[in-house]
């Protein structure tokens, strides 16, 4: 693969794959479900043990 | 007494550290015998003692020691504290000291009479050694000490393996020693921020190694089912940083025996690794390593949850998405091609918003709490910190822009910028989080003085202030020198009209860092006396097993 070809991968599959897993992480973030989950975690430190 | 205890079995690992630590001991001295030059000699020696003494600490250890530690104790995690107080103590005595040479080397740049004309004081080894001191010795002692604190009570378990916490610590600043002692000896690379030779490097790889799975170990064998976000950011410092170490000091030694090697990239590609290196160490040693301790320590201080934990994912996943291509900024009007010059600012640019989303996020944690401020001069302290990350990442995107780096770059205003970044941001949220850990770890009720915490927040803030003004001052006078031309199109001002323009600043900077020395100073005092002679609280101490352990 010369670098043409590598510099072409990246600029177009390799942006996909990362707009994708970020895209993901914020359906993650914001899913109403996960609330919470996410309010509990936010927890994680104040509570005493 | 030996023999009403049973005595633990000596575990693989173990026996394994002590095999090892023995074979680099005679290896090493081997290293002595051959050396090439007397750097090397020196440091094979003080690594021969180093491991010599750690391999006979490791026997005394086992012969001495009584039944195994237990994990839990009355149902709650027996905490191992021991590599913390170690580290916390390391990250206190490395402040002083990079502190103080950081003031010497300003000291320097307004009297270069102090460089007193010898090999071993001069700015160009002492410069090395006061930006490792701050950010490797004090920032990653407190990084070591923090994050195995978190770790344990955010997962509610034992940090995992006896030893390789120790082992992290006494490693980690093993490097620090030679890393520190081969500056002023000559001994570098000549890589900003990654100055120690290729024998350092290896043996950092090693304690690298260590520190993950010390760190994936712990959250694997977790009580609480959610990894908290802080752990996320330590973890990502952990990770790149392995990465960026190991791409950026690819180097071939002349010879075993002897200090040099060389880099096996190549100009323009050196340059690009370099500062590939260079910014991610900024991005993940000094951002995402230390937002991992405002993740804990605002909210643990400020007795309330993170304002928003969605808020704190997204703001880890894009930081983590873009601060990896920033790097290309530092090489603006260079060989470097122009596109990727354009994309490292535009990812700079990019940056405002998990910098701001996170800086927003700390902050508002203190959202019906800010009364807080008036009375706990720590939580002020760790509140001034986000502030400044807030203040010196908005600064950074702006000095990022190409038109705006053809003023800035070379100049005095980088050397500001780095410190409202080091000074506000990193000096002050370590100070929060070491003036919050010094009491938890030596079970004390709470500070000796708040009242010092108070004088070390003025004195520092004054400092920072003086420092930061007198820099930019200073860098936009120097860079509006340096392009200023004549009417028939000479430039207007002399190299050396430039410097003694410089001079003023560089008395009100150096007074700036006499402040924040003495603020530092003032901290370690009463770390000191609360560790000492602080009044002991009532409950039982965090990791109360911590008395069974054997001292090391």
């Amino acid at each position: 693969m010369n670098y043409t070809a590598l510099a072409h991968f990246a600029q177009t599959w390799g942006l996909l794959y990362f707009v994708l897993i970020f895209a993901g992480v914020l359906v993650y973030a914001l899913w109403p479900a996960n609330r919470r989950r996410f309010e509990d975690a936010a927890n994680i430190p104040l509570r005493e043990d | 007494m030996a023999t009403a205890i049973q005595r633990r079995p000596l575990s693989i690992g173990e026996g394994g550290l002590i095999a090892a630590m023995t074979v680099a001991a005679l290896v090493c001295l081997i290293v002595v015998a051959k050396a090439e030059d007397q750097a090397m000699a020196f440091h094979a020696a003080l690594a021969t003692l180093a491991s010599g003494a750690a391999a006979f600490l490791l026997i005394k250890r086992y012969t001495e020691r009584g039944e195994a530690i237990p994990q839990e104790i009355n149902g709650k995690p027996n905490y191992q504290l021991g590599p913390v107080k170690l580290a916390t103590f390391f990250a206190v005595f490395w402040g002083l000291a990079g502190f103080l040479v950081g003031l010497v080397i300003a000291l320097q740049l307004a009297f270069p009479v102090l460089n007193f004309d010898l090999p071993w004081t001069t700015f160009g080894r002492l410069r090395p050694l006061h930006t490792s001191a701050v950010i490797f010795a004090f920032g990653g002692n407190v990084l070591l000490a923090t994050s195995f604190y978190v770790v344990q009570r955010t997962s509610r378990t034992r940090i995992a393996g006896e030893l390789g916490s120790w082992f992290v610590v006494w490693g980690y600043n093993f490097f620090i020693l030679i890393a520190g002692t081969g500056y002023l000896l000559g001994v570098t690379q000549s890589k900003e921020y990654a100055e120690p030779e290729w024998y350092a490097d290896l043996w950092l790889t090693i304690v690298w190694v260590v520190y993950l799975l010390v760190f994936l170990a712990t959250l694997w064998k977790r009580k609480e089912p959610h990894i908290y976000v802080a752990n996320w950011f330590y973890l990502a410092f952990i990770v790149t940083i392995a990465m960026l170490h190991l791409v950026n000091n690819a180097t071939i030694p002349v010879s075993v025996f002897g200090t040099k090697s060389y880099i096996v990239w190549s100009g323009m590609q050196d340059a690009m690794t370099q500062w590939w290196y260079g910014h991610n160490a900024v991005g993940f040693f000094l951002t995402a390593g230390f937002l991992a301790i405002m993740y804990y320590f605002v909210p643990k201080r400020a007795d309330r949850p993170v304002y928003s934990y969605r808020l704190s994912i997204v703001h880890f996943w894009s930081l983590i998405f873009l601060y990896i291509w920033a790097g290309p900024h530092h090489l603006h009007y260079t060989a470097t091609p122009q596109w990727a010059q354009t994309l490292g600012m535009t990812f700079s640019i990019m940056l405002w918003m998990p910098s701001w989303g996170g800086m927003i996020n700390g902050l508002m944690t203190l959202s019906g709490a800010w009364d807080k401020l008036r009375t706990d001069p720590v939580l002020r302290m760790l509140v001034v910190s986000v502030a400044f990350y807030g203040m010196s990442t908005f600064e950074g995107p702006l000095m990022s822009i190409r038109a705006v780096n053809s003023l800035s770059h070379y100049t005095d205003w980088t050397i500001g910028h780095v410190h409202s970044g080091a000074l506000g941001w990193v000096g002050f949220v370590s100070f929060g989080a070491l003036y919050c850990l010094v009491p938890w770890l030596w079970n004390r009720k709470g500070l000796y003085s708040l009242k010092l915490v108070n004088w070390h927040f003025w004195t520092a803030t004054i400092g920072i202030v003086l420092y930061i003004s007198a820099m930019w001052v200073s860098g936009i006078l120097q860079g509006l020198m340096w392009r200023s031309y004549t009417a028939l199109g000479f430039l207007e001002y002399s190299f050396i009209e430039t410097v003694e323009a410089m001079h003023p600043f560089y008395l009100i900077r150096a007074l700036g860092g006499a402040l924040f020395l003495i603020g530092a100073v003032i901290m370690a005092y009463n770390l000191w006396m609360t560790a000492r002679h602080g009044e002991e609280a009532e409950a039982e101490p965090v990791g109360a097993g911590a008395r069974l352990q054997p001292a090391e």
